[in-house]
């Protein structure tokens, strides 16, 4: 899959019956709404039915794998999947190592949570990030103290032991916890705007894969199907595409 | 089961029944058959590569000789995880380089473009079209590979020191009977060696029982994983919300290895009680006085 | 934009310990970052190192005595301490030791408001300076006791019946004459020991305990920089040196003392080190 072209003459080689490629979509399945692994051991969420919707559309045959978030994009790049569909927001920075589509889910703000009644100050104290996402790079460049964790999961469960004063993250991931933590956990201040939309990542080397999830995506939005699927998953969040 | 079908009406045992039989925990239990299998098949290939390695220190050709004395010091002088982190990436590189080089002799543009590590479709180690299964046996034998390189050095260095430790009185007997050097290797040395190993080799089992964490770092889905997975705090978009439950997770796991080690201490007592029956040592010879 | 090698020391020498440049370098990679922040982060590894084996040390002398102790009420717990530490994956000890830390005030210590010092210790235990620290201060203690408490059991009958003829008893004959000589007999494991422990501080940062401002020890600069470069042939050889160097000094300080230890014995019948893998983790 490292080219398209050389693979489809292959696979005219090869096998001849195969008419969809095989793309393996990478996620980190650690990081709801948009992707988790659900009870029964699979991915699931947001990203996993836009993903497979996106396949159908494109004719692609897809599998999915699941990779630590700190080293998606290196594994990406490695070869040892083709897509990274992960909620990843699209960066300069990561712009120049891996290519994007067009987001598929507009900039959502970063946010800060804390316990409740830690007041404001917290964004000034000590933040859990996770590693290797746009909140890590924000807080260790504005004055606060970052912690970085592996996972969301522990950025979360640093705030709650009181190791961490804060946590910075995307508002829609943060959404789920704070609603469900009865009142123990509470937004702070005010939404900030650090990533642009969301987009798959592939490497810069796969211009025709990356043409046709383009294509694919371009399909969803004009018939509505992205909003809905949006709305499904975001608790009724309204996006016009 | 069917009682299962709608958790959110379950409590009490059910609801444990039903939590500790899903998807996601079955692949838990699985995961400790992965563990057992990277031991099960690491072992011999450390066997193997280690008595390469003994040979080749044993070698009076002076380049194999160096060969195994860089290969066993080098692995000890730097700490195992670095091995782990680097070996499986560079051999899926260097796999996939040579690969690329013979099945796509007409390709001209470089393989490091940029970032980007490109070689032609044919070339990729598994191909792009391969199930994934083939995938996951791929990376787990990637991980075999990284394990046996580092516990060979170990394995060597304990075969070497236990050839050199068999009495030179039976070499020399077996010279005098007339034997070659090849046959008296074979036939005297390797098989009265084992005994002199065993005690390095049963600690390096511990110590390979006790490394098995770390394939959690190399990409495999092993119980460090899914212990993490299973155990982190779950919001009620899953079936069986609850809170943080790592901290049992790992208790689990502690007590998995702590079995692993006890058992194998035990097994290894009875081994080394087998071998050292009749053997010109003090283990040997006072298992003789006990059954005389 | 681009820096001198003298400049990046400057900057970023003392990085891992928070001294210094306060953002990572993200883009133009040079050789020299990778150098000076992986030496830099190394401080962490010899600061694990040397802790965890001075207090082990002493630690390893009580749990030794305790297992070769006549009574059940010492022996057992030493043998209960020693099972567990060495018969499970440091990698999981430390996770654990992390979770449970973090658990700590939680469970409700620091209700007693009035002590505020004792508050804030349970909160240091989460940090890796002290609780990883503590975690390996522990593992090795388990390792180095079973080590001596093996050479505890070959002192020599000999050395024992010449104190005796002095007139030794109690702390004095343990003091002069059985600890030096378990000592002596225990060296060459104990260095293998501390070779380890060395070896084993790489972990600290991987499993378990978080890194504060972006400060941790070699192998979290040298994953850093294969991650931003997505070139592993580097930053991991690099690493790989600094650990060769440093288990060449470890070799050559315990030498030293392995020498001082034996400069009574006979020449034909000191103890050789010989480097083995005998207590890894």
């Amino acid at each position: 899959m490292k080219k398209l072209v050389i693979a489809a003459a292959f696979a005219a080689f090869a096998a001849g019956a195969a008419s969809a490629e095989t793309v393996r979509m990478g996620t980190e399945g650690a990081y709801p709404p948009y992707n988790f692994i659900n009870d029964n051991g699979e991915v699931d969420g947001f990203e996993r039915e836009l993903g497979d919707r996106l396949c159908e559309i494109a004719e692609l045959d897809c599998t999915w794998v699941t990779n630590d978030w700190d080293s998606i994009i290196p594994n990406l790049v490695s070869g040892n999947y083709d897509t990274i569909i992960a909620g990843m927001s699209i960066t300069d920075e990561r712009d120049q190592v891996i290519d994007f589509t067009q987001e598929y889910f507009p900039p959502d703000p970063s946010v800060y949570v804390a316990l409740a009644g830690a007041g404001d100050d917290v964004m000034n104290g000590v933040v859990a990030a996770q590693t290797a996402t746009i909140q890590a790079s924000y807080v260790a460049s504005s004055g606060a103290t970052v912690v970085e964790y592996a996972t969301f999961d522990d950025t979360i469960a640093a705030v709650r032991s009181g190791e961490a004063d804060a946590v910075l993250a995307d508002r829609a991931a943060l959404a789920d916890v704070v609603a469900e933590s009865g009142g123990e956990l509470v937004f702070v201040g005010d939404d900030i705007a650090i990533g642009g939309g969301v987009g798959i990542g592939v490497r810069e080397s796969d211009t025709e894969l990356k043409a046709r999830l383009n294509a694919a995506i371009d399909q969803m939005k004009a018939d509505g199907s992205l909003s809905a699927l949006i709305a499904k998953w975001f608790d009724g969040k309204v996006v016009n595409y | 089961m069917e009682m299962c079908a709608d958790p959110s009406t379950l409590e009490g045992f059910n609801w444990w029944i039903c939590y500790l039989t899903t998807g996601k925990q079955q692949m838990f239990y699985a995961s400790f058959g992965t563990v057992l299998a990277l031991l099960a098949l690491t072992a011999p290939v450390v066997l193997v590569l280690g008595f390469a390695g003994a040979m080749a220190r044993r070698s009076r050709f002076l380049p194999l000789n160096w060969l195994g004395a860089i290969y066993t010091n080098a692995v000890r002088g730097i700490p195992d995880i670095i091995f782990f982190l680097f070996v499986p990436i560079a051999m899926d590189q260097g796999i996939e380089y040579l690969r690329h080089k013979i099945k796509c002799p007409d390709v001209t543009e470089p393989i490091r473009q940029g970032n980007d590590f490109v070689v032609c479709a044919a070339a990729k180690m598994p191909l792009g079209t391969s199930p994934q299964w083939v995938h996951e046996v791929y990376g787990f034998t990637l991980a075999l590979v990284a394990f046996a390189i580092v516990f060979g050095a170990f394995a060597a260095n304990t075969l070497y020191g236990a050839m050199k430790a068999v009495p030179r009185a039976q070499l020399e007997t077996a010279e005098a009977y007339g034997m070659t050097p090849r046959q008296v290797f074979w036939r005297i040395e390797v098989p009265q060696m084992w005994v002199y190993a065993l005690p390095g080799l049963s600690n390096l089992w511990m110590i390979l029982i006790k490394a098995t964490p770390l394939l959690f770092l190399l990409g495999v889905e092993d119980i460090v994983y899914w212990a993490k997975e299973l155990g982190g705090a779950k919001t009620s978009r899953f079936d069986y919300p609850h809170p943080d439950w790592r901290v049992y997770y790992f208790g689990v796991l502690l007590i998995f290895y702590l079995l692993m080690t006890w058992g194998s201490e035990k097994v290894f007592t009875r081994i080394s009680r087998r071998l050292s029956h009749g053997q010109a040592t003090l283990g040997g010879a006072a298992d003789a006085q006990v059954t005389a | 934009m681009s820096m001198t090698c003298i400049e990046t020391i400057q900057s970023y020498g003392l990085r891992s310990l928070g001294i210094g440049e306060r953002l990572l370098p993200k883009t133009d990679i040079t050789l020299c970052d990778q150098f000076v922040l992986i030496g830099s982060g190394l401080i962490w590894n010899i600061y694990f190192a040397v802790f965890a084996l001075a207090v082990g040390f002493w630690i390893a002398t009580l749990v030794a005595l305790g297992k070769a102790s006549p009574n059940p009420l010492l022996s057992a717990p030493a043998k209960a301490f020693i099972f567990v530490f060495r018969g499970s994956p440091l990698f999981i000890q430390f996770f654990l030791a992390y979770e449970i830390f973090v658990l700590i005030p939680k469970v409700g210590i620091d209700i007693n408001l009035g002590f505020t010092t004792i508050t804030a210790e349970t909160r240091w235990l989460t940090k890796a300076w002290l609780g990883a620290t503590i975690v390996l201060i522990l593992n090795t203690s388990a390792y180095t006791g079973e080590i001596f408490y093996g050479a505890l059991r070959s002192v020599p009958k000999g050395d024992m019946e010449a104190a005796d003829a002095f007139g030794m008893s109690g702390f004095r004959k343990f003091r002069r004459i059985i600890w030096p000589s378990m000592l002596r007999l225990a060296w060459p494991s104990y260095t293998n020991e501390a070779i380890f422990m060395f070896h084993a501080t790489a972990l600290v940062f991987f499993s378990g305990f978080p890194a504060w401002r972006q400060s941790g020890d070699a192998l979290y600069y040298a994953s850093y920089f294969a991650d931003k470069t997505f070139n592993p042939f580097v930053s991991y050889p690099i690493i790989a040196a600094y650990f060769v160097l440093c288990t060449l000094a470890i070799i050559t300080l315990f030498g030293w003392a392995n020498r001082r230890l034996n400069r009574h014995i006979p020449v034909a019948e000191k103890a050789k080190f010989r480097f083995k893998p005998q207590f890894i983790r």
